[in-house]
């Protein structure tokens, strides 16, 4: 894929939200660096700053202070627009509650990304239906998200997110609102991915999701514990 | 391309999901433009009638009145009434004027019934007028013959009809050569005007014209009343030599206060107008009817533009999650931005088309009900097409804008 083994580096990251006057900080100076082909896990205690951390690395949010680079070039520059597109072609992102949008069918949620990447319809539709079938969705193609079981949502999401092949997927508790069956199913898909090539960040609780990564981060309250 | 087809389908899939509301906004927008459509048809249909009425009177005539063409405004009556009379004398004078080509008396009645064996009609003008009635007027005798220099000096008992009366009087034969009875002078018809159609429902060929000599004769009583004395008499109908119509006003003035006697500080004590004159009063009138119009719009836009505010404001609290999603696969805020105004553009189309459609109705409605003729231009489309975009640009933009400035994070965070 791509030739700088260096996908995102965080510096020095800060996140501070604001209660009404009182501060809460989320992330108090993480440094992380990601490198191509990674399969990392974000591990901590509820609370710990892993969704704020994943949100940030994902471009859905910026810090309070400190540096990101994506690909040796500092997010905070980049303007709502090319901001859209990093989101839309670099970024894959998979949440915790599938966030698909209800009232498209399985086929137009994931062909949704390539509607803002100007694709035109044929090709979108096939190139959702391809991803789809691989990923074992072929029969479910027509349904809305409400007639979809939990494991197949977030199958329609990982596929959303893989659509455009993007250069690194972030995966915020991808199992957490599936049963233990369902939720080794999707861990072997990321496994396969990662064989693929693909570079993958994950949150999660689970000890044996965390299992399949060969890196793991400990968070702890907005700090990096254990890397 | 496949954007806007696809945020157009993207619009009337929402749309579809909340019909009754979708509707109930466009409401304002539905009534304002059927009110525009319809009295903008109806005026426009006025126009036409009124030019093209004005046209064939014939062009640039000049008239001189006791009264004022328009009284507007309390007037002294009583000095109106007092004025001298004009007479066919005046009119005379002025055909040697040097710029006027030629100038008729013309006095006229309403008869109460004429009747003809069992046919009958109502309410017919009697005009009094010399031989060149038809010239000044530009009225053409299509049967029979037109009136002469005899007619009037021997005070000829002959009348010229006009066609509404030559087809309900005479549905059969020809009237050329039948005889008439009015207040009980009779008239033999030595010929009948070309038809000229109605004027604001009034049939314009409801009459009979006959010389001013023979006019004098049967209505000879003294007018007593102010306002008979005010409004009764004779005017004089001035065709003027092409290209002199200043001219011939100034000289008219010049003639008729020598003619009367008047030093040079008092005031005219007769009216000149002119069909510029009319157009303009006219104008003035419709302007007004313009003016209620643009009001009736202004408010109705603006309410209709606050309820699609409303409802987008709404919508977007509704679909912050899915602002959240979208923008968290690559929407850019221009796309949330377009999504929602073409949202808000698309619905007031949609009143903008239901209102074109209804005022459309509405002027045909009342069309048939009453005399006014509507006419529909392409032009009130395309300003109802017009009005309805721009009310749901105007009015969405604020909307799509918290839309589209939605933090991705925050949206999907949203319950
Ligand atoms: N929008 C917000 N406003 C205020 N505080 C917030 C906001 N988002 C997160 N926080 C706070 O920041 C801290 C970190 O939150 P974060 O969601 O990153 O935790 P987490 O590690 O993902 O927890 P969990 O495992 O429960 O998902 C928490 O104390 C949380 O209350
Ligand atoms: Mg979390």
């Amino acid at each position: 894929m791509a030739k700088v083994s260096i996908v995102c580096r965080g510096i020095d990251i800060y996140k501070t939200y604001w209660r009404g006057k009182i501060p809460v900080e989320a992330l108090r100076g993480v440094n992380i660096e990601i490198k191509n082909n990674e399969y990392i896990s974000i591990m901590g205690a509820s609370g710990s700053g892993k969704s704020t951390l994943i949100h940030i690395l994902g471009c859905l949010d910026s810090p309070t202070s400190g540096e990101y680079y994506l690909e040796d070039k500092l997010v905070s520059q980049y303007t709502d627009l090319e901001l859209a597109r990093i989101r839309n072609k670099f970024i894959g992102f998979v949440f915790q509650n599938f966030s698909l949008l209800p009232r498209l069918t399985a086929l137009e949620n994931v062909a949704l990304p390539l509607f803002y990447a100007g694709v035109k319809k044929r090709e979108r539709v096939e190139k959702a239906k391809h991803i789809l079938n691989k990923i074992g969705l072929g029969d479910r193609m027509a349904h809305r998200p409400n007639e979809l079981s939990g494991g197949e949502c977030q199958r329609v999401a990982i596929s959303r997110a893989l659509v455009n092949e993007p250069k690194i997927i972030f995966a915020d508790e991808p199992t957490g609102n599936l049963d233990s069956k369902t939720g080794a199913e999707i861990m072997e898909i990321f496994d396969y991915l990662v064989e693929e090539g693909n570079t993958i960040v994950t949150v999660t609780h689970d000890q044996n999701v965390a299992g399949h990564a060969k890196r793991i981060i400990k968070l702890k309250d907005g700090l990096i514990q254990h890397d | 391309m496949t954007n806007i087809i696809g945020k157009i389908t993207l619009s009337f899939q929402t749309f579809k999901a909340h019909r009754l509301r979708s509707f109930l906004t466009t409401l304002g927008i539905i009534i304002g433009v059927t009110t525009v459509i319809a009295i903008l048809s109806l005026i426009e249909g006025l126009n036409r009638s009124v030019a093209s009425q004005i046209q064939s009177i014939g062009s640039d005539l000049v008239f001189l009145q006791k009264h004022p063409m328009v009284m507007a405004g309390p007037r002294n009556l009583e000095e109106i009434a007092n004025r001298p009379d004009l007479t066919p004398d005046d009119a005379e004078a002025i055909t040697r004027l040097s710029s006027v080509d030629v100038a008729i008396p013309e006095i006229s009645q309403q008869a109460s019934k004429i009747k003809y064996r069992d046919h009958e009609v109502a309410q017919t003008r009697v005009t009094g007028s010399d031989e060149n009635y038809s010239r000044v007027n530009n009225r053409f005798v299509e049967s029979g013959r037109d009136f002469t220099r005899d007619d009037v000096l021997h005070r000829r008992s002959v009348g010229i009809i006009g066609s509404y009366v030559a087809s309900n009087l005479f549905p059969e034969e020809s009237p050329v050569g039948k005889e008439l009875n009015i207040r009980g002078h009779r008239i033999m018809i030595i010929g009948v005007f070309k038809e000229k159609g109605a004027f604001l429902g009034q049939s314009m060929d409801n009459f009979i014209a006959i010389p001013y000599t023979f006019y004098e004769k049967i209505y000879s009583q003294r007018r007593e009343s102010v306002i008979e004395r005010a409004f009764f008499g004779y005017s004089v109908d001035i065709k003027p030599v092409p290209g002199k119509i200043e001219k011939a006003i100034d000289e008219i003035r010049e003639l008729m206060r020598r003619r009367h006697g008047l030093t040079f500080d008092k005031p005219d004590d007769f009216e000149i107008g002119t069909q510029q004159r009319l157009m303009e009063i006219y104008q003035n009138i419709t302007r007004v009817g313009f003016v209620a119009i643009v009001a009736i719009a202004a408010i109705s836009l603006v309410v209709g533009g606050i309820g699609i505010m409303n409802i987008m404001l709404v919508s977007v609290a509704e679909r912050t999650r899915e602002i959240g999603i979208r923008k968290a696969v690559g929407a850019s805020n221009q796309n949330i931005l377009l999504q929602f105004l073409t949202e808000s553009i698309i619905l007031a189309l949609i009143g903008g088309i239901i209102g074109i459609i209804f005022g459309v109705l509405l002027a045909r409605l009342v069309s048939v009900v009453s005399p006014l003729k509507a006419a529909v231009s392409f032009w009130m489309i395309v300003l109802g097409f017009g009005f309805s975009a721009a009310v749901g640009i105007f009015f969405g933009i604020y909307p799509a804008r918290r839309a589209a400035s939605l933090n991705p994070i925050e949206a999907l965070r949203y319950e």
